[in-house]
């Protein structure tokens, strides 16, 4: 059993609608994410998980309702001040810097801290090198973490696909967020990496207290570490509670449960 | 066996982060920067140094601002020569009216000026990629060349509207002869380019390098596109600023605006596609072989063409140059794109197993 206290609600998302032209991709969705918990989000293809998301994290509008995070009420997110406010990310589709090592991809998660100005960087003065050190270091305790030290140097692009995804993950986990969002981290996975992803996910739960909103499409997975799901249909919220509630509530397995795997 | 970090044991990250990791490169850069500085002015003939070392350190100083730009922030800029247009126009006029500048301080107000004007042309990419950027770029070509052309402002009311330029002096010391400016050249391109790979392995670097890679998820992580992508404009033009006076004080001496046509642009692009993309020795490398193929092709086609029966003019040689320039960038766009440093890195990698295959 998983040692932390679910804590207050820290993500409020309500109301939220988000249309593309005609396709109404979010139709007045609303959902809770408490402190410190795992939240899934399930939902068939195109029910619009991934767009719940960027909607919270800025990377889509939506045309109605509103986020309130730590307290902070917003008709909208943009990227930046989501990323500042500790909203981390990972991608669906991976979303790596292709051109850089794993190194500098997960560096970057660290950017937001890195304050000297072009000139000292230029010239490599003291302080610049002071704050590479610094944040390389706390990267090194992610790349352990991850356990990917032998990749450090690696090209991302030439890692097998499991590894990008952990990739992605630690550049989203560098940043240190307190509410990480992830976007099928254990699609196209084998049952080994699987394993290994899920480890990681409760890790980064149980020891640094982050609070998780997990987009999942095993179903096995999403019951067993989630603490309450959400379910999405064709844009609209056909269900909400903790695993046991969903698996069995007749509409959850009529839409969802029944046409799929 | 013998090129390999066998045995170079990093033991702090310090280390690790250093420019050249392996202790064989390290000794090549020292060693071909002191034959720079101490061989080479003793052996090399002024025609070596007017006509090819000197020109070739300052192209590689403007490739290398026009990579950081293009091969590191993934951005495109089609009218690069003009950034150097503006260094060498804005130099001119620093000392004309201000005779008493230090010539150091010129060339680096020189590069902020252009740097500014590098911001503005680089408003556009906050809206547009790619294609549209490219021809937004080119506007900002033809509209500094229009302007240098048409203010005489500019260019002192020159009658001609070309300008001339007196030696440089530096400290009460005239760089006049060939192997002195070369020497001052030498010792500016040297430094911005270390300059250049310091900014590109910090944050600032990987900011732009992952604006090019995958904007959306830059965004997430808290990079600001608006300050990652003008900031390298600005530092790009920066350089091509600095470029262009040296180009304009050193290179040419006097000098009209069509010293920094769309050509010259055209040809910067070349160099880095040739030399690599995001890479700053690749811009060297690219230089070297945009700056040295006329002329090789000039010299060697006449006497090879005697050998034949067949009569070479320096016409043949200009046709030969666009046909070879022209398949070696289709080469290079379609089979690597990364240029002759990504080809010169993977020699690197195979040195580092051989004699075994594996
Ligand atoms: N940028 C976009 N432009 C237009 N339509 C979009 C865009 N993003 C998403 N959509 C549409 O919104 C709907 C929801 O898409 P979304 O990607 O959120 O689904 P999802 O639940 O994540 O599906 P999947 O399980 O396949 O990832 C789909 O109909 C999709 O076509
Ligand atoms: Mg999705």
């Amino acid at each position: 059993m998983r040692q932390r206290k679910i804590g207050e609600v820290i993500l409020d998302v309500r109301n939220i609608s988000l249309s593309f032209g005609g396709v109404k991709a979010l139709q007045g969705i609303s959902f809770d994410v408490r402190e410190h918990e795992v939240r899934a989000i399930i939902g068939p293809n195109g029910a619009g998980k991934s767009s719940m998301l960027n909607c919270i994290n800025g990377v889509y509008h939506p045309q109605e309702g509103e986020i309130v995070f730590r307290g902070e009420v917003r008709r909208d997110m943009d990227t930046h001040h989501a990323a500042e406010s500790g909203i981390g990310r990972t991608f669906q589709n991976l979303a790596l810097f292709k051109g850089m090592s794993v190194l500098d991809n997960i560096m970057t998660g660290r950017n937001l801290r890195m304050k000297t100005g072009i000139l000292a960087q230029a010239l490599h003065l003291g302080p610049a090198r002071a704050e590479e050190l610094r944040e390389r270091e706390f990267v090194e305790h992610v790349i352990d973490f991850l356990e990917i030290q032998a990749y450090r140097k690696t090209p991302v692009g030439r890692l097998p696909y499991g590894l990008q995804k952990r990739v992605d993950l630690g550049r989203a986990l560098a940043a240190q967020p307190q509410v990480l969002l992830l976007d099928e981290p254990m699609a196209g996975m084998n049952l080994e990496e699987k394993q290994d992803m899920c480890r990681f996910v409760l890790d980064i739960n149980d020891e640094f207290g982050t609070t998780i909103v997990l987009i999942e499409h095993d179903m096995g997975v999403v019951m067993d570490i989630s603490d309450r799901v959400v379910v999405l249909d064709y844009g609209k919220k056909i269900g909400d509670g903790t695993p046991d509630e969903v698996r069995n509530d007749p509409e959850v397995i009529k839409a969802y449960l029944g046409v799929s795997h | 066996m013998f090129y390999r970090e066998n045995g170079q044991f990093k033991s702090s990250y310090r280390e690790d982060q250093q420019i050249l990791g392996i202790r064989q490169d390290r000794w090549f850069i020292f060693g071909l920067i002191a034959f720079a500085f101490l061989v080479v002015p003793f052996v090399a003939s002024d025609y070596m140094f007017r006509a090819i070392l000197i020109p070739f350190l300052i192209v590689s100083l403007a490739a290398i601002g026009l990579n950081l730009l293009v091969g590191y922030c993934g951005q495109i800029s089609l009218g690069h020569a003009a950034f150097m247009a503006i260094g060498a126009y804005a130099a001119y006029n620093l000392v004309v009216r201000f005779p008493q500048l230090n010539f150091l301080l010129v060339l680096v107000l020189a590069g902020l000026i252009a740097a500014g004007v590098g911001i503005l042309f680089g408003l556009p990419s906050l809206q547009i990629k790619g294609l549209y950027l490219g021809v937004a770029t080119l506007a900002a070509q033809f509209f500094i060349d229009w302007v240098f052309a048409r203010v005489k402002w500019f260019t002192n009311y020159s009658p001609s509207g070309s300008v001339s330029t007196a030696p440089i002096e530096l400290f009460g010391y005239k760089f006049d002869s060939p192997v002195e400016r070369y020497v001052l050249v030498l010792a500016v391109v040297i430094v911005f380019a270390l300059m250049a790979k310091n900014l590109v392995r910090g944050h600032i670097g990987r900011s732009w390098m992952a604006m090019r890679d995958m904007d959306v998820a830059a965004e997430v992580i808290g990079i600001r596109p608006m300050y990652a992508k003008l900031s390298a404009f600005a530092v790009s033009a920066f350089y091509a600023g600095v470029a262009g006076a040296l180009w304009g004080f050193v290179h040419l001496g006097s000098w009209e605006p069509a010293a920094f046509s769309i050509n010259f642009s055209l040809n910067l692009l070349f160099m880095i596609i040739i030399g690599g993309m995001g890479s700053i020795l690749g811009s060297f490398i690219g230089a070297a072989f945009i700056v040295l193929l006329p002329i090789t092709l000039n010299q060697v086609l006449p006497p090879l063409g005697a050998l034949v029966g067949m009569n070479f003019g320096t016409a043949m040689a200009s046709h030969l140059e666009f046909m070879i320039f022209g398949a070696l960038i289709i080469f290079f766009l379609i089979v690597e794109p990364l240029g002759i440093a990504r080809l010169w890195a993977i020699g690197k990698e195979k040195l580092r197993l051989w004699p075994f295959p594996h």
